[in-house]
């Protein structure tokens, strides 16, 4: 009769001398994570087997060589770290790197042969539903898509760089993708000769810093439908279209130097149905066209300098509330051209190389307003063939004249305080 | 002929208009050159001057001369010496010394600020290629008036009213019907129209050439297609070549008829 009680009673003591035990096991495996060497002639010498055998927060070297492997998931919490640059040849078979797990860093890589497809958007590294990941001194090179970030939030990608050899559209991929992704921090990453340089769909929260997008097919930075993102110190140089901001709200573009972007279909930023965004401190050179606005209100211009574009700003149709102030517009073609008479956008305080008027109270602000609307430049926008014309003694004529009386262009379009020096 | 273009240009060679001429070019391109260091921008504002400055200077050079040396000119019609010659000698006199003052007074500093390393070269080529062609066009032009008019107002009249038209007028009827008739496809009216004036002509090849043309856009493509070819290319020089020809002929043809 007093057996089963006794059992009873040992049974019960053993939980609470475990738990020291457990502590320590689980303590051990925060600070000892075990680190994996992989090289070409050691033990493991496969990325995709390690990362089999490897537990959660266990970190992987892989050393100097080359790695013939492709579609390496990884799909737990792992540190892969590359020794001074190893090579990751995916042989043009399919994807290489496939994030699928949280908390998932991958270092200092040398991925090569990205396979091209014409069904897949195959990526050096794809990030899947994941979190907190950091993809940092990678280096990407014979690539379709980069880098991928799919419904993932909360990483960084800092410090890659990738380089392709796109020629056509449509079999070559973006540098790097963002979809549906959010709180991103994108910094430092250096991109060119891909589709577009940065693409981001549907990403809300995205910090864009100090990147260098060059020489891609398409856009340098892409925009479409994605809220709240800021870019800033940025540049995008001899892209093919230069960048394009569409279909997105409250968005702010700071210190980025938008170059080169020269061709007859090329502008520095392409803005499409943006509201609410904030333009600061730019600087648009030697592009096509500076900015390109098209249905976008309520957006603020302030301090962006303006060099020898053909046009510096054009404004396609139903832009209002805009407001532009103490902007440098110094020897562009054009200044601002626009196509309707219907003015609801403010220039104030700029300041315009093409104002030969006077400040006889030496306040800094010219005595007669400026009409940044040349003629010319509303005459292009009704029939674009009169292009031709082009620096005719004809078009200076006549643009003289209107700019004394204007008939054509709105008659509120003109900047009343316009500087007599440019801000520095 | 020979000894009478000899005597003609190197009388303009040694008058005071030519040195002006010449000078007006060299400080152009001095301070051009000072001022912007990029052979390749000079070029894009020389541009502007000279579809302007040189129709201009050429046909007020020309109808002044033709004027000036009209008692020579009698006074060789009465030596054993073809009409023709006489003319022409004087005309390739005014048209050569004018084109010697463009080409030295800008090739002179361009030369010096490196032209010959810069890739601008054949750009500066062509400036100075379409330069001389309206030049001589030009000039060809308004000895045609002034042979016709034996009133000097009445000369210089129609040579100033000719270049109005042809930098002015001619582009505010072009913008005209391009608008009127937007409605209809206008690339090839545009081209030909642009290739029946010699300035328009000038101004388009010389914009083609330059970075300047990705503004043109969609219809700049289209002149590209035609003018970057070795075909529009040779087409456009035989125009220019042809607006040459045609006022010396029409020289020629006035002369012989004409009773002094």
């Amino acid at each position: 009769m007093g057996k089963p009680n006794n059992t009873n009673i040992k049974l019960k003591t053993p939980y609470h001398k475990y738990i020291p035990w457990v502590v320590l096991f689980l303590l051990c495996q925060g600070i000892w994570a075990k680190t994996w060497t992989i090289c070409t002639t050691c033990e493991h010498s496969s990325i995709k087997q390690t990362i089999r055998l490897a537990n959660a927060h266990d970190t992987l070297l892989i050393q100097k060589g080359t790695y013939r492997e492709y579609e390496v998931v990884v799909d737990k919490p792992l540190v892969i770290k590359g020794v001074d640059y190893p090579i990751v040849d995916g042989e043009k078979k399919g994807e290489i790197f496939q994030i699928q797990s949280d908390g998932v860093t991958l270092d200092g890589l040398f991925i090569i042969n990205v396979g091209v497809s014409y069904t897949k958007d195959n990526a050096a590294i794809r990030v899947i539903r994941s979190k907190d990941f950091r993809i940092q001194n990678m280096v990407l090179e014979q690539l379709f898509f980069g880098i991928y970030l799919e419904k993932s939030s909360h990483g960084k990608v800092y410090h890659n760089r990738i380089i392709g050899e796109a020629v056509d559209e449509y079999n070559s991929g973006n540098g790097i993708q963002l979809w549906y992704s959010s709180d991103i921090e994108v910094i430092k990453n250096h991109v060119q000769g891909t589709r577009d340089g940065i693409y981001l769909e549907f990403s809300d929260r995205i910090t864009i810093t100090e990147n260098t997008s060059m020489d891609n097919l398409r856009y340098g930075l892409h925009f479409m439908f994605s809220n709240h993102d800021v870019y800033t110190q940025n540049t995008f140089e001899n892209n093919g279209a230069g960048v394009a901001v569409m279909f997105s709200k409250f968005i702010t573009m700071k210190d980025n130097t938008f170059r080169k972007n020269w061709g007859t279909a090329a502008y520095g930023m392409l803005l499409k149905e943006i509201n609410d965004a904030e333009i600061v401190g730019n600087t648009f050179e030697e592009n096509t066209i500076g900015i390109n606005i098209e249905g976008s209100n309520r957006i603020e211009y302030t301090n962006n300098d303006f060099i020898a574009n053909g046009w510096a700003i054009r404004v396609i149709g139903a832009c209002y509330t805009n407001s532009f102030r103490g902007n440098n517009f110094l020897y562009n073609s054009f200044d601002i051209s626009y196509n309707s008479k219907l003015n609801d956008n403010v220039f104030e305080g700029n300041f315009w190389s093409g104002y030969t008027g006077y400040d006889l109270d030496k306040d800094g602000i010219g005595d007669v307003p400026y009409r940044p609307v040349k003629l010319f430049s509303y005459v292009v926008n009704r029939t674009p063939e009169t292009i031709v014309l082009l620096r005719s003694l004809f078009m200076d004529i006549i643009d003289f004249s209107e700019r004394v009386s204007p008939v054509f262009t709105p008659d509120n379009l003109k900047d009343a305080q316009p500087l007599m020096k440019i801000r520095s | 002929m020979l000894k009478i273009l000899k005597y003609s240009f190197f009388d303009l060679i040694r008058s005071r208009w030519s040195y002006v001429y010449f000078l007006f070019y060299l400080t152009l391109g001095f301070v051009l050159l000072f001022l912007n260091n990029d052979v390749s921008k000079a070029v894009i504002t020389l541009m502007n001057v000279i579809i302007v400055l040189i129709p201009l200077i050429g046909t007020i050079f020309g109808v002044m001369y033709y004027y000036n040396s009209r008692e020579f000119t009698e006074l060789l019609l009465a030596q054993p010496i073809k009409r023709s010659s006489i003319f022409m000698g004087q005309y390739f006199g005014v048209a050569g010394s004018l084109t010697l003052s463009l080409v030295l007074g800008l090739g002179i500093p361009f030369v010096l600020y490196g032209l010959l390393r810069s890739n601008a070269i054949f750009d500066f080529t062509l400036l100075l290629v379409t330069g001389a062609f309206l030049t001589f066009i030009f000039v060809g032009l308004s000895f045609v008036i002034a042979i016709s008019n034996e009133n000097k107002i009445k000369g210089f009249g129609y040579a100033v009213l000719l270049w109005l038209f042809l930098a002015v007028v001619y582009d505010g009827l072009f913008l005209m019907s391009l608008i009127v008739f937007e409605e209809y496809p206008l690339d090839t009216f545009s081209l030909v129209a642009t290739m029946l004036n010699p300035i328009d002509l000038s101004r388009i090849l010389i914009l083609l050439k330059l970075d300047i043309s990705a503004l043109l856009g969609y219809t700049g493509a289209i002149f590209k297609k035609f003018f970057g070819t070795d075909l529009g290319f040779l087409v456009s020089m035989g125009i220019l070549l042809l607006w040459t020809v045609m006022p010396i002929l029409g020289l020629g043809h006035k002369a012989k008829r004409k009773d002094f």
